[in-house]
């Protein structure tokens, strides 16, 4: 299944394994799978200046990824291709100023991503919470 | 350089996407560095904390509507794309058909089967794992189906006479026994630790128990036996937790010079009920000169009450006498989601479980990343 976060791979001689001993399992089997599934540097890439591809991913992370790094002022340019519909790829290409390397300002985007994911789930669940809190009072009063 | 400050009408006009009788303008995004002269835009996690509200208006144990304030579409997009193709959730995957001779086909009948939206034990269902299908080349790669990885799902029904009915009766379902195969008629089968998470109330069971699947005449038979797996709706449209998931932007209603009278009522006839308000216009209104009201005091204004339920019609923009009176547009940054659940999970949990399948994507690749460094 192409585009799933979480780890397919699952081996057989596990089927009797404890949940911890499981759970264990699962994690080096995500790393294996991170094994086969590497971000790819496309030819031509310069220190400041390289094309990754990455398999399995569509629209929703190459959009997302291309607006974190593009917020990066170090960048001189940031975007990103699906170069056929029919093969689950995406192309992001970067391009830096001298002050950083392509690379990087990949590592920095992914990261400022996942700092918003977490102020977005903080923010939602505490929106929610009140919500309900104040529905409850109404469905009592 | 010493860095710029943009006046607040440039600020919120930078917040509007336009929209005009025949074009929408000023489409994209414009914060990034770079773009507007010594401006930053740089990414600041404490600016985003800042700008960034959640507004719930409605919160459904299936249904919820809130709004995400101070987010580019691209990561709002992120989230819907993401509720509709990459939460997992659990459907029917493999259908064994032991006997089947009703008039309706095995692969439609399994394919109807597929689509029935099953719910359980949310604490079993995190706790299932994949089931990796086996590829073309090697048939053996698959996985063993186990108590972790595929629910087992029984459909055993014959349709029989029904000795009690009247003779005069022409209505199936009284005439004949199991004449119809509702999604209730499926039974579930724990198998090992299956049997500590889904149990009672947390049993696996169709959400809705009233899914008509199959119709029987005496003497048909139906035996099979259904295994769930989960899966992500990328793979399958089965597997998508949400019925719909969807986001619109905030409209934005501005009246920028007065509509008076019966120009009013007709105005706030052009909008869905509500929208639009009528208010008389007031003494002090009337005396100030080049306001537009001199001398229509106590007359009808038309004023914005509530742009959220506008439908951006533009009908308004096809009339002439509100020519120039009136611009339309919508908050580039405020998102009216809506997320309806198929009934295996919460609403509000789907969102926030899409969150966290972005930020796993994230984590991920930077593993990669690493990988590719070393």
């Amino acid at each position: 299944m192409p585009g799933s976060v979480h780890s397919q791979d699952q081996d057989q001689f596990m089927m009797d394994a404890a949940p911890q001993e499981q759970e264990q399992q699962f994690d080096q089997e995500d790393e294996l799978e991170l094994e086969e599934k590497r971000i790819v540097v496309l030819p031509g890439a310069t220190e400041t200046a390289a094309s990754f591809q990455f398999e399995g991913e569509g629209h929703t992370l190459g959009n997302s990824l291309r607006y974190a790094i593009m917020k990066n002022p170090q960048v001189e340019f940031c975007g990103y291709t699906i170069p056929h519909p029919s093969e689950s790829k995406m192309n992001l290409r970067i391009q830096t100023y001298d002050t950083t390397n392509a690379i990087e300002a990949l590592e920095k985007g992914l990261e400022s991503l996942m700092d918003l994911c977490d102020v977005v789930t903080e923010k939602f669940t505490s929106a929610r919470d009140s919500f309900n809190a104040a529905e409850a009072d109404k469905m009592s009063s | 350089m010493a860095p710029l400050v943009p006046s607040q009408a440039e600020l919120d006009r930078r917040r509007i996407v336009d929209i005009n009788p025949e074009t929408v303008s000023n489409i994209p995004s414009t914060d990034f560095p770079g773009h507007w002269p010594g401006e930053s835009h740089e990414w600041s996690l404490d600016k985003f904390k800042e700008g960034f509200h959640v507004d719930f208006h409605n919160n459904e144990q299936f249904e919820s509507s809130f709004s995400l304030i101070g987010l580019d579409a691209s990561i709002a997009n992120a989230f819907r794309r993401i509720l509709m193709a990459e939460v997992p959730s659990v459907a029917i995957e493999y259908v064994f058909v032991h006997n089947n001779t009703s008039v309706i086909q095995d692969e439609v009948l399994a394919s109807r089967l597929g689509l029935i939206p099953f719910k359980g034990s949310v604490e079993g269902i995190n706790w299932m794992r994949w089931f990796k299908k086996p590829t073309d080349d090697d048939p053996e790669s698959g996985s063993t189906p186990s108590d972790y990885n595929t629910i087992v799902l029984r459909l055993d029904v014959e349709c029989t006479k029904n000795p009690n009915a009247a003779p005069t009766e022409d209505d199936p379902r009284k005439l004949y026994k199991n004449a119809h195969i509702y999604a209730k008629d499926i039974t579930f089968h724990p198998v090992g630790r299956q049997e500590q998470f889904f149990v009672g109330e947390d049993a696996i069971q169709p959400v809705n128990p009233d899914i008509l699947v199959a119709k029987l005449r005496p003497g048909q038979k139906i035996d099979m036996e259904l295994h769930c797996v989960k899966g992500i709706g990328a793979d399958h449209a089965k597997f998508s937790p949400v019925a719909t998931a969807t986001y619109r932007l905030m409209p934005d209603i501005q009246i920028l010079r007065p509509i008076i009278g019966e120009d009013a009522k007709k105005f706030a006839k052009c909008f869905p009920h509500g929208v639009i308000g009528l208010e008389p216009v007031t003494r002090q209104e009337a005396a100030k000169k080049g306001s537009g009201y001199e001398g229509h005091e106590g007359e009808m204004k038309a004023v914005v009450r509530d742009a959220f339920n506008d439908t951006v019609s533009r009908e308004c923009l096809r009339h002439e006498e509100f020519q120039g009176k009136v611009k339309l547009g919508r908050v580039r940054d405020h998102f009216i989601f809506n997320i309806e659940s198929t009934g295996q999970f919460e609403s509000d949990t789907l969102f926030l479980e899409s969150v966290k399948v972005l930020k796993l994507k994230c984590a991920r690749w930077k593993r990669g990343l690493m990988d590719l460094t070393r």
